[in-house]
């Protein structure tokens, strides 16, 4: 029987083609020259954008008009899925509801005498400032008005940032101090017209001079922590009392200073979770954990100060 | 040059992917990783429709990255233009009629992305908590594997694979 000749039978020495750039099965196959020119476009593109957009604020309309575009559909997203957020944030607070309840009853009363206790000094405290014309600078929340806004985007490992819904239109600067109704987010580093950037305390730029709400004179700067949501205390003296499950504030401006601190005294950021001290070590070990569960944020106020307060 | 057919749908999935992942995926980080749904998305279309789809792919995704983070304008169209024209390569030559290919194609190019984002931002003298970012990296390759087997055969669905290997197509035989 005579072989088959026709297929599957290849020689070297006969001629060999690619295949013509036409025809369905050629529309994504590129010649190399093109391919080339292509990818090293993009890349110049890419590095020009990069080198404008880092070094000045000339793409900034540009990149205010694309999140505006953009923010519509974010919302979207965020709506669809908030209920799957919700069910798992549900079940996992099941788990932990009676636990976190007994803990919750405590404290409670705990505060509860604790208020008692502070309203006296309160009194006292204005009463006394009044007498010597203490000078402080803008007082939280009194001096400030609030600008609510949504966030729009949820922070990653390596940038501890958000969007959110709200910017130079609606009064927003750089530098304002964002917070929840229960405590410390964050400062905005960047204002568009519409959309602002705002730094998390739990980002490795962020830095807060925060003070033990029991212990005053144990001032240090709140810095991020070993894990994406927790934070330091850093500088407190191991000769300063502290103790876990302390209030941590925000400490104001250091009275004489030149620096005046970004946030205004007295705003919650969290409780104290772990103290430690080394023989080695200059100051206390303070591990601090956020009141603000800032990785699934959905809402924040943005504090402006009122005229002739800053 | 690719059909405009299969343009609007990369465009339609990436949108989709980059608004699924900067408002919903991001926040969530079992194990300390963050599944990274556009760079799967990205590697599976540039690994049907090649390396010049999978750059202007990468390139798209990345500015709609960096435009709702607010963060700075092409750093993330950088990665992925590079991330996209790599995989595409690798689809067009050594890839072809594997099964292991993407698989292979999103562990390493989520390696290489995570090491690149970090390299950039030292570069540009950028803040960039390496021991946090890396202590996660397994968990995000992880994470990246285990959304490659439903995304490829989604985008194989939307994309069915063509003709883009660099072979010999044809072939005169000896009569």
């Amino acid at each position: 029987m005579p072989r088959n000749r026709n297929a599957r039978v290849a020689v070297l020495g006969s001629s060999v083609q690619r295949a013509a750039a036409s025809g369905p099965s050629s529309s994504t196959r590129s010649s190399p020259t093109r391919r080339r020119l292509v990818v090293v476009g993009l890349v110049l593109l890419s590095l020009t954008l990069l080198t404008v957009s880092f070094r000045s604020s000339a793409l900034d309309p540009a990149e205010s008009f694309g999140a505006s575009v953009l923010r519509p559909f974010e919302i979207a997203a965020n709506r669809v899925a908030r209920p799957f957020r919700d069910a798992a944030n549900w079940t996992h607070g099941i788990f932990n509801a009676k636990s976190e309840n007994e803990k919750l009853r405590k404290r409670n009363a705990a505060l509860q005498r604790e208020v008692a206790t502070l309203e006296g000094a309160k009194q006292e405290n204005l009463l006394l400032q009044k007498e010597l014309h203490f000078a402080q600078g803008p007082r939280f929340p009194k001096d400030y008005d609030e600008v609510g806004a949504r966030v729009l985007t949820s922070p990653s490992t390596l940038a501890q940032s958000v969007t959110i819904s709200a910017g130079s239109n609606q009064g927003i600067a750089k530098e304002d101090v964002v917070i929840t109704n229960q405590g410390l987010v964050g400062t905005v580093t960047k204002v568009l017209g519409n959309e602002s950037q705002v730094m998390l305390i739990t980002d490795q730029e962020s830095n807060v001079r925060a003070v033990d709400a029991k212990s005053l004179p144990a001032v240090g700067i709140l810095d991020h922590g070993s894990g994406a949501t927790s934070l330091v205390l850093d500088g407190v003296g191991k000769d300063k009392s502290v103790a876990v499950g302390d209030l941590v504030i925000t400490a104001g401006s250091q009275s004489g200073s030149k620096l005046a601190s970004l946030y205004p005294r007295g705003i919650p950021v969290g409780f104290i979770s772990s103290v430690s001290q080394a023989d080695t070590d200059v100051y206390k070990q303070i591990e601090v954990q956020p009141l603000v569960d800032l990785s699934s944020l959905e809402s924040v106020l943005v504090l402006i100060p009122k005229a002739g307060t800053k | 040059m690719s059909s405009a057919l299969d343009v609007v749908k990369a465009v339609a999935f990436l949108f989709i992917a980059v608004l699924i992942e900067v408002s919903v995926i991001g926040a969530y980080t079992p194990l300390g990783g963050t599944a990274d749904l556009v760079l799967v998305v990205l590697i599976s279309i540039a690994l049907l429709r090649g390396s010049v789809f999978g750059a202007f792919a990468g390139f798209g995704a990345g500015l709609l990255i960096d435009t709702a983070n607010l963060t700075t304008l092409g750093f993330t169209s950088l990665l992925l233009t590079l991330a996209g024209f790599w995989t595409g390569r690798y689809g067009e030559t050594t890839a072809r009629d594997r099964f292991h290919a993407p698989f292979l194609a999103v562990a390493v190019i989520t390696v290489l992305y995570a090491f690149g984002t970090l390299a950039l931002n030292a570069v540009l003298g950028e803040p960039a908590p390496a021991d946090a970012y890396l202590s996660g990296l397994p968990a995000t390759v992880l994470l990246n594997l285990v959304l490659t087997w439903p995304v490829y055969s989604l985008m194989r669905k939307v994309f069915p694979p063509v003709d883009v290997f660099d072979r010999v197509h044809d072939v005169r035989l000896l009569g």
